[in-house]
């Protein structure tokens, strides 16, 4: 069985530096604009920065992947290429990519860059993989969270790359890459921008009753009881009616985080070369608890034992958690 | 699919006051200064982090205590004081919270999403702003409340010390 | 004037019959030069496909039309796989792949690329002209700068490019369907429930906003996106074809109005006074085109 490495979020230099003093294997971050796809406000790194990182990091043994993740448009490609040739510069030990124009980039300038496919590519059968591999020599690929252990099991044996599996954090409903539900709303593009749910447009308006009405942009799309857990302001985390519902209902999924702790013996046993960590706009108090508690799991695997981990629902949207698209085809 | 549900943890306990009588506002405004210009003077990279929002003019609820907190974390014109609830300031954002709940966020011990998800933290206004705010103090290395906390030497820590006891004590984070 | 317009595939799912009956009308009565035909949105509904498609090609190639095949947006299991790659072998029409395992199989063979391929850039478009895209439709959200950059890039390299200019908006797609989620039942366990909802599934919000529509796992705008006045800037820019979606509306009379506004017989507001004649189910958008919110609409003054 081989080890595999844990791959942990960094919104801030103190993010990143929480997640390799709590063990993480990597970490990855992005660059302050929208080359990345949490291009929020007041997070992520100035190249100084990033050189801060990525040598406190290799002092520690631990890896930066520098994610430019998003999708350039004609005309800005600049932007995406100063990105990725910062990234070989300042010694990061892969770039992050999702678009097709930014991966041939990569492979053509700078051929000894690793380079690693997004989630945010949508690439879910080997084939589409395969693609990336023969094309511009991706190494590792992380396949839409979508996908069953089962799945992912056929999909390992068949291609000729590594394969990571996000393991924790947000519970991604739409395929990744492949979504503008924002950008209807707000005028901002998740692709375009990194943007998604940008919380200039995002306003709580509270009722007498203590109940609180999420909008963003033109649309309200949930009203919270005075009593209910909340979730992530996003249009697919919403709640709408339909003719075929007597009552307002959660039409893509409700507030909930995805938890895999329970199956990391099986992705190991499937040949997960690396876990990832979702939550670069989260706290350092996230990264901290989160980080340590999958670091002592996966170590507890390794020398065959039962994985334990701390209760990290807290932590979680809706303060609930799943194994969502993992567990079986049913959630489908 | 696995669900576990997780109930909300009591959220009453005891009130800060147990522990921290609130001195009359006029004694509060110079501490509370001293330990604004320490922490801008200690961390000046914050004020990059906060970008446009430097400006913004926050009101932070400490829910029971008689005051409420006005930030305007302008490095040129830095204001963090008191006021009376009843003549609370306009702001750009209000941010309400259990008092030790916020403790715990500006002691780095919190997670302002997950205190968001329960539904323990309300924000008002201006959403950007407060997101920029909660990222900026997060990279701010070590605990903020440390930082305030040692201005006052020995008993300043000890006060933290055993608030953060009694946040612990009310089962949060 | 010039400018070629097109009729995008199907993606509801609308009954055998519908379907033929829909295609005969298009062959007979419809001035569109090019039909997309296939199954992009749920490979449970393709049977559709396997026992009319024939006839439908036929049918429409006998209308003077130029045929297109489609390939599905979703390959994940192992049916969708092997869909994918028997579609790839087609050699009798012309395919458009939405999906980037479709690149895997065609290996450089000639073939268009969907609006859902993420095409955004001019390198991106390069590289893949360069192993075999021929023409591409450019993603739904692309604002009017970043089509005119594209459409440069395309003439340079001898690309068609194609913007949709009429149809609800395709804003997601998931691996879960959203139809079945509704009905309290499982994608597996469906019971094709799609099918009573041939302009999609309505969800509005708690305030009673129009919002969106649910087309098993893909999510659309409720609004009919519509460019009819953007259409001279469009061509200006190099843009060569133009896309009406296939909706629950008098598509004849739609795409009349289109071929009308494309060879220059109507001007932009006339093409929406008569767009607004038809009583369409839905408002009108063309907010990401003016690199706005998506589902704003501007006037051909603000155009």
């Amino acid at each position: 069985m081989s080890r595999p490495e844990l791959v942990c979020p960094a919104g801030t230099p103190a993010a990143l530096r929480t997640a390799v003093d709590a063990g993480a294997d990597a970490v990855y971050c992005g660059f302050q604009n929208a080359t990345n796809a949490r291009n929020f406000p007041g997070l992520n790194f100035t190249p100084d920065e990033m050189a801060q990182g990525v040598a406190y990091a290799h002092d520690r043994g631990a890896k930066v992947l520098l994610a430019v993740n998003s999708f350039p448009t004609a005309g800005r490609f600049d932007l995406w290429r100063d990105a990725v040739d910062a990234g070989a510069r300042l010694g990061v030990d892969a770039v992050i990519v999702a678009d097709i124009g930014v991966a041939e980039y990569v492979a053509e300038r700078h051929p000894d860059l690793r380079l690693h496919l997004s989630v945010q590519a949508a690439a879910s059968s080997p084939e589409a993989i395969r693609y990336y591999v023969r094309e511009f020599g991706v190494k590792r690929v992380v396949p839409p969270r979508i996908l069953t252990v089962a799945e992912i099991r056929q999909i390992k044996s068949e291609i000729p790359c590594e394969i990571e599996t996000f393991v924790f954090g947000n519970h991604g409903l739409m395929v990744e890459g492949r979504c503008c539900l924002t950008n209807y709303v707000t005028g901002l593009s998740t692709n375009m921008d990194g943007v998604c749910s940008p919380a200039a447009q995002v306003h709580y308006d509270k009722g007498p009753d203590g109940s609180v009405t999420t909008r963003l942009g033109d649309f309200t799309f949930d009203c919270f009881g005075p009593d209910e857990q909340a979730g992530y302001p996003t249009i697919c985390k919403g709640r709408y009616t339909t003719p075929a519902r007597d009552e307002s209902y959660y039409a893509f999924e409700e507030p909930v985080s995805l938890n895999l702790a329970e199956l990391l013996p099986q992705l190991i046993e499937a040949g997960v070369e690396a876990f990832k960590i979702e939550g670069r706009q989260r706290s350092r108090a996230y990264v901290r608890q989160v980080v340590s508690n999958f670091r002592a799991a996966i170590d507890q695997v390794l020398a065959g034992q039962e994985p334990h981990l701390d209760d990290l629902v807290a932590l979680t949207e809706g303060q609930k958690q799943t194994v969502g698209a993992f567990g079986s085809k049913k959630w489908r | 699919m696995t669900e576990i549900a997780h109930g909300k943890p009591d959220a009453t306990g005891a009130g800060p006051l147990r522990f921290l009588p609130p001195p009359p506002l006029f004694l509060l405004q110079p501490i509370l200064a001293r330990v604004a210009r320490r922490v801008a003077g200690l961390h000046p990279s914050l004020f990059d982090r906060l970008g446009p929002h430097r400006t913004a003019c926050f009101v932070i609820d400490p829910r029971g205590l008689p005051f409420v907190l006005l930030l305007v974390p302008d490095p040129e014109n830095l204001v963090f004081r008191a006021e009376p609830r009843r003549r609370e300031p306009q702001s750009d954002a209000r941010i309400a919270g259990n008092f030790f709940d916020l403790l715990a966020l500006v002691d780095g011990n919190s997670d302002g999403d997950a205190l968001f998800f329960s539904r323990d933290l309300d924000i008002t206004g201006n959403t950007e702003a407060v997101v920029c705010l909660r990222n900026a103090l997060d990279d701010v290395e070590g605990s903020i409340a440390e930082d305030a906390a040692g201005l006052f030497g020995a008993p300043g820590r000890a006060i933290l010390a055993a608030l953060r006891r009694a946040g612990d004590r009310r089962g949060g984070s | 004037m010039t400018g070629t317009l097109t009729l995008g595939p199907i993606l509801y799912h609308w009954d055998a019959d519908t379907k033929c009956d829909f295609y005969a009308r298009i062959a007979d009565e419809s001035p569109v030069d090019t039909v997309y035909l296939g199954e992009v949105i749920c490979s449970k509904r393709t049977p559709f496909c396997e026992r009319h498609l024939a006839r439908v090609i036929d049918r429409l190639e006998r209308g003077g039309k130029r045929v297109v095949l489609s390939s599905l947006s979703e390959v994940v299991i192992p049916r969708e796989r092997n869909m994918m790659r028997d579609f790839c072998a087609i050699d009798s029409q012309e395919i458009e792949l939405n999906n980037t395992s479709g690149l895997y199989h065609i290996d450089g063979r000639p073939h268009r690329l969907g609006p859902l391929m993420n095409v955004y850039n001019e390198r991106t478009l390069g590289g893949l002209a360069a192993r075999g895209a021929t023409h591409a439709t450019l993603p739904v959200e692309l604002p009017r700068r970043v089509v005119g950059a594209m459409a440069a890039a395309a003439r340079e390299r001898g690309v068609g490019v194609e913007v949709q200019v009429f149809g609800r908006a395709s804003l997601a797609v998931s691996a879960r369907c959203y139809h079945a989620r509704a009905h309290c039942r499982t994608k597996d366990n469906c019971q094709f429930v799609c099918e009573e909802d041939p302009d999609g599934m309505p969800l509005t919000t708690v305030t009673d906003q129009s919002f969106l529509v649910v087309n098993g796992i893909q999510t659309l705008s409720h609004s009919y996106l519509c460019l009819a006045a953007e259409i001279d800037e469009m061509r200006d820019m190099g843009v060569s074809h133009f896309r009406v979606l296939p909706q629950r509306a008098d598509m004849v009379a739609v795409t009349r109005i289109f071929a009308d506004r494309i060879a220059g017989r109507a001007d932009g507001a006339e093409t929406l006074a008569r767009l607004e004649e038809l009583n369409l189910p839905a408002p009108l958008s063309n907010g990401f085109w003016h690199g706005a919110e998506g589902h704003r609409h501007f006037g051909p003054r603000a155009a």
